[in-house]
């Protein structure tokens, strides 16, 4: 806290020196000419400056002398009073009375004692327009002249009751030394703008960059004259590098310099007692970094006082000290900073995270019974999840620590987080001390070049193909393993997922062949940390780590994503910089909620793009690869005894619930050798009395029901497979049903549509998921309906402005640009589709998301699970649409 | 794709460059076989064959980015972009570099020749029917003694989101 004080007062003192020596000149000229208006505004700016400054620093004394010359400098240019040298005098001897006070601050760090009410009363008479007191023989000149060392320290500590001109012999009185300090700040620094210091930094990286040419070269010269004197300028470049990057280094404490203030305001809003401890403020960092983490740090603060310290009473209650205690520590560590932002509060409620995850949709019960708390912790940095029950005035405010996480990332830093309950939480947050120089490590893939930025690579692996991972070989080292196209790396008991910088990038035509040449040779991992989740990235080779320039990458190619900047190497060569962040995103690796914990499980990876979560089954049939189906469409899991199975005009059957059930192996053949096989049932609808259909489709093996995002990213040219997704960290078939079902009983749906009641009614699915969208389109099909469906609102829109006619509409709620709310209401608008029945599907049934939906105009609400409820409901839609005119439509439970 | 490629080639850029009241000066080269001229002041350099990294996942007619004394320029395929047929392999390009809104840019070209002075009276507007995907980057043609030279206006060029279409 004294530091920050410190450096405030040093920067006030600095600043005042300046401004009045520049307020000293001012009213000289001001005197001349006494009209001149600029001159005056300028005068009364600074002095209210001074003011201004010395009130936040609760420097008494110069803020009343201050005040008082500024009450008469206000009038003055308000054209209240005229300039004489009898207004000037007092305003000058005000000036010099500021000094004086100044000068003492800067020996002893605090205001001197003294008296200036008689300076005071003078300039109070002259402001209220009272005859100035007798004090016209000071002349304007002598007092102008008088310079602050012609005080002596009598005169200082007890100042004369008026600013008389000090005798001559005190002046050759005065102690040498206070002469020296009142100089000193002005002459050690001076003011050297900004951007004057960033060409600095940019022609010394040039130069950087320079150098290292003209080494690459010098080594490829033999006997060359001139490696000695190249040594001595590379010295020279690199110290000359050091000392203007600390040209632009500050110390972190800047950042700090509001937070005692704002942990004052904050405990007396919120009644607790915090303290602020600050560490490491003289940590310097460079200004660049400094200015974008000053929020971060104050939002965690807030934070940190807010949620995390607990009110006097509890904490007495548990036994601790009524103070709260907030701790901020900077220090450096391997070319980072690292500050720390500890409480000793009452830790993070796991309990609450867990709930509010849970009814936030961002995880499923079952994830969240095999997360570790540490885990169920870091979810406080998932968009949008904010831990306070209450919006309060200090923190709730929309942002929460996903913005900071952000931000952070944003300058290539990482935030940890460690929580004890009852005992605190520790934020960790790494970032680079610079942004303009970084360290980089140069890959190389496909013979192309790339740099990846060093402080998110963790290490090297290298790693030799291997066979399939179905195939269940234990392999002691690392191999890297496909599943299905996804490679895959067991490194130290859990699954690293892998990237192929060259499929990625494009480098080359993925076809599978290529692959197999990429994976199946020796090839090295790059091991990066994406916020919490870590990926590898396969590269050919692994040159150096070089310290780099970043340099803007052109805008035409800053839609890319995938580099952060570029620079030119030693060499003279330009290289792309590789943004892991953008990586992630692109190849699915999620880095929200996952971490090092929950990789041991067996969810390693979710993908980004969908947010809905699915129960599948997974299961094997006919080759080693793993299938998935959504369990919601599969009736019941049989294991059938080899014996119940019959065949009948050459195909096999079973005798199911006392009918006839069609069994198709989905491999294409039944093992007679097996004594059980694994049935996936499917039946149809029993509506309307028609019989109930079945099909029965045999697999090798149920392996897992799991719940998972489910985002399919190749679409499959195969015969009844949807694509292939992600699920549980493996890559893995989603087979469409439909083929299936009607590869069985080929009139499975026509039978369906010309048997039921619903029979062509019309109906449009806006739903943005993929996959979803291809689940229902099956489902309603086979309950009889001609089915629409388009991925999202606008698009659904457009069917209406076409003049497109539907009997019944369902819409996902959460949807990319216009969500399923916007989308009903701009239905209830406009005539054309006002009256039809609009069945929300989502995931969010709370009764305030249903009354939400409602308000917005929807007809029912139905769980995305649920196949049967989906049917029902629209069943019962239908009818009462057909049944009521739409003024009267009465909202369906 | 922005309206400002149907207005009327403009002329006038190419007056403010005037040298001479009845002349103008222009860097002549040639790509795939047309002569094409660019006003000499929106030149920064000529460079012969470069090394050119490759930038994955850029736009096609991005050929990728060169090192011109410490700067990083993007390098700008002009066959491509005027949707001519890659060069014949062994062709060693060369470029002009130009700048746009602060950045450097290089146009690969098949080969520099001259800078020619060339009278304005020689000038005249595209042809109604040339080519859309000439005529959006032509601002016009020069009658020289023994073939054509089509004025390149480099702004336009450069702006990628001037989509070929």
């Amino acid at each position: 806290m004294d530091e920050v004080m410190d450096d405030l007062l040093t920067d006030f003192l600095t600043e005042t020196n300046e401004s009045l020596a520049e307020a000293d000149l001012a009213l000289v000229r001001l005197e001349q000419e006494p009209g001149d208006a600029a001159t005056l505004g300028l005068i009364f700016r600074l002095v209210h400056t001074i003011k201004g400054t010395c009130g936040f620093l609760g420097l008494v004394r110069l803020e009343k002398v201050a005040h008082a010359a500024e009450n008469v400098l206000g009038k003055v240019r308000d054209g209240a009073l005229n300039v004489t040298p009898d207004l000037i005098t007092p305003v000058l001897a005000a000036l010099d009375r500021i000094k004086l006070i100044v000068l003492g601050l800067e020996t002893t760090a605090a205001e001197p004692e003294g008296d200036d009410s008689a300076l005071i009363a003078e300039l109070d008479a002259i402001y209220e327009g009272r005859t100035p007191p007798p004090q016209e023989t000071v002349g304007a000149n002598t007092a102008r002249t008088r310079k602050p060392e012609q005080y002596t320290t009598t005169e200082l500590l007890h100042p004369e009751p008026e600013p008389e001109p000090a005798p001559l012999p005190q002046v050759e009185a005065a102690p040498s030394d206070q002469v020296a300090a009142e100089s000193s700040l002005a002459g050690q620094t001076i003011r050297v703008g900004v951007d004057v210091l960033e060409n600095l930094m940019t022609l010394v990286s040039e130069l950087v960059l320079t150098r290292n040419q003209l080494l690459q070269l010098s080594r490829s010269q033999e006997n060359a004259g001139f490696t000695g004197p190249l040594q001595r300028l590379s010295h020279l470049v690199s110290d000359l590098q050091e000392g203007v990057m600390k040209t632009r280094m500050q110390p972190i404490g800047i950042a700090w310099n509001k937070l005692p203030r704002i942990v004052r305001d904050l405990s007396h809003e919120l009644g607790k007692r915090i303290d602020l401890v600050m560490r490491g403020a003289e940590t310097e960092l460079d200004r660049q970094v400094l200015e974008l983490i000053k929020d971060p740090l104050t939002h965690m603060v807030r934070n940190s006082g807010d949620h995390g310290l607990e009110t006097p009473a509890e904490r007495r209650a548990a036994g601790k000290p009524e103070n709260g205690r907030i701790t901020l520590n900077a220090f450096h560590e391997g070319g980072h900073i690292v500050v720390e932002i500890n409480d000793d509060g009452r830790g993070l409620p796991v309990d609450k995270i867990r709930a509010k995850a849970l009814s936030k949709g961002l995880a499923s019960d079952a994830e969240l019974a095999a997360m570790s708390d540490d885990a169920i912790q870091r979810f406080i940095f998932h968009p949008g999840f904010s831990t306070a029950a209450a919006v309060t005035a200090v923190s709730g405010r929309g942002v929460g620590m996903d913005v900071v996480k952000t931000n952070i990332e944003k300058i290539g830093g990482t935030i940890e987080l460690k929580s004890r309950p009852g005992a605190g939480t520790l934020f960790t947050i790494k970032i680079p001390l610079t942004l303009a120089i970084v360290a980089a490590l140069i890959v190389e893939s496909r013979g192309e070049r790339f740099a990846i930025p060093q402080i998110s690579v963790v290490e090297l692996v290298r790693a030799r193909a291997g066979s399939d991972i179905l195939a269940g070989e234990a392999q002691s080292e690392s191999v890297i393993e496909r599943i299905n196209d996804t490679p895959v790396l067991r490194l130290r008991e859990r699954l690293l997922p892998l990237v192929n910088l060259d499929r990625l990038l494009g480098l080359q035509p993925a076809s599978s062949e290529t692959v197999a040449t990429a994976t199946d040779t020796a090839s090295t991992i790059v091991v990066a940390q994406v916020g919490a989740a870590q990926l590898g990235l396969i590269v050919d080779r692994v040159f150096d780590t070089e310290e780099i320039v970043v340099k803007p990458v052109a805008p035409v190619l800053r839609h890319i994503g995938m580099f952060s900047g570029n620079t030119i190497l030693g060499d003279g060569s330009v290289i792309m910089i590789l943004d892991p962040n953008g990586i992630a995103r692109a190849s699915g690796v999620a880095d929200s909620s996952e971490d090092r914990e929950s990789a041991r499980l067996p969810t390693i990876s979710s993908v980004a793009a969908d947010t809905e979560r699915v129960a599948m089954l997974l299961f094997r049939a006919g080759d080693l690869g793993l299938k998935a189906v959504p369990l919601s469409l599969v009736a019941r899991l049989e294991q059938l005894p080899r014996t119940r199975i019959e065949f009948a005009s050459g195909q096999p059957v079973t005798q199911y619930r006392g009918r006839l059930m069609r069994l198709l192996p989905m491999g294409g053949e039944i093992d007679p050798a097996r004594e059980e096989v694994p049935v996936l049932v499917f039946t149809d609808h029993a509506t309307n009395g028609g019989s109930e259909r079945r099909m029965g489709l045999v697999v090798d093996e149920i392996v897992d029901v799991v719940e998972d995002r489910l985002h399919i990213e190749l679409a499959h040219a195969r015969d009844g497979i949807l694509g292939t997704a992600v699920v549980a960290g493996r890559a893995t078939d989603v087979i469409d049903t439909s083929v299936w079902l009607t590869r069985a009983e080929p009139g499975w749906f026509d039978q369906a549509a010309t048997t039921l009641q619903d029979e062509g009614r019309r109906l449009l699915v806006v739903e943005d998921s993929d996959f979803f969208r291809q689940m229902l389109v099956p489902v309603l099909q086979s309950a009889g309906y001609t089915v629409t469906a388009v991925p999202d609102a606008a698009r659904a829109l457009a069917l209406r402005e076409g003049g497109r006619m539907f009997d019944a509409i369902i819409s996902d709620i959460e949807m990319p640009d216009m969500d399923g709310l916007a989308f009903v209401r701009a239905i209830r608008a406009d005539n054309a589709w006002a009256s039809l029945p609009v069945i929300a599907l989502t995931s969010k049934l709370s009764e305030r998301d249903v009354e939400i939906g409602r308000d917005a105009g929807f007809t029912d609400y139905v769980g995305k699970a649920s196949r049967e409820a989906l049917l029902a409901s629209l069943r019962q839609c239908l009818s009462h649409h057909t049944d009521q005119t739409p003024e009267t439509l009465r909202l369906v439970a | 794709m922005t309206t400002q490629t149907l207005a009327p080639p403009a002329v006038g850029d190419i007056a403010d460059l005037a040298l001479s009241e009845h002349e103008d000066m222009f860097v002549s080269l040639t790509v795939a076989e047309q002569l094409c001229g660019i006003p000499v002041l929106a030149v920064r350099d000529i460079l012969g064959p470069q090394v050119i990294t490759r930038i994955p996942l850029a736009p096609p007619e991005v050929s990728g980015s060169l090192n011109l004394r410490g700067r990083i320029v993007t390098t700008i395929d002009l066959r491509r972009r005027l949707t001519l047929p890659p060069p014949p392999a062994g062709m060693r390009q060369m470029s002009v570099v130009a700048e746009q809104s602060g950045e450097l840019y290089a146009l690969l070209v098949d080969q520099v020749s001259e800078v020619m002075s060339l009278p304005r009276s020689q000038f005249e507007r595209n042809p109604p029917t040339m080519k859309p995907e000439w005529a959006r980057f032509s601002s016009g043609i020069y009658r020289l003694q023994d073939r054509l030279l089509a004025v390149l206006d480099v702004a336009r060029l450069l702006d990628l989101s001037t989509a070929i279409k």
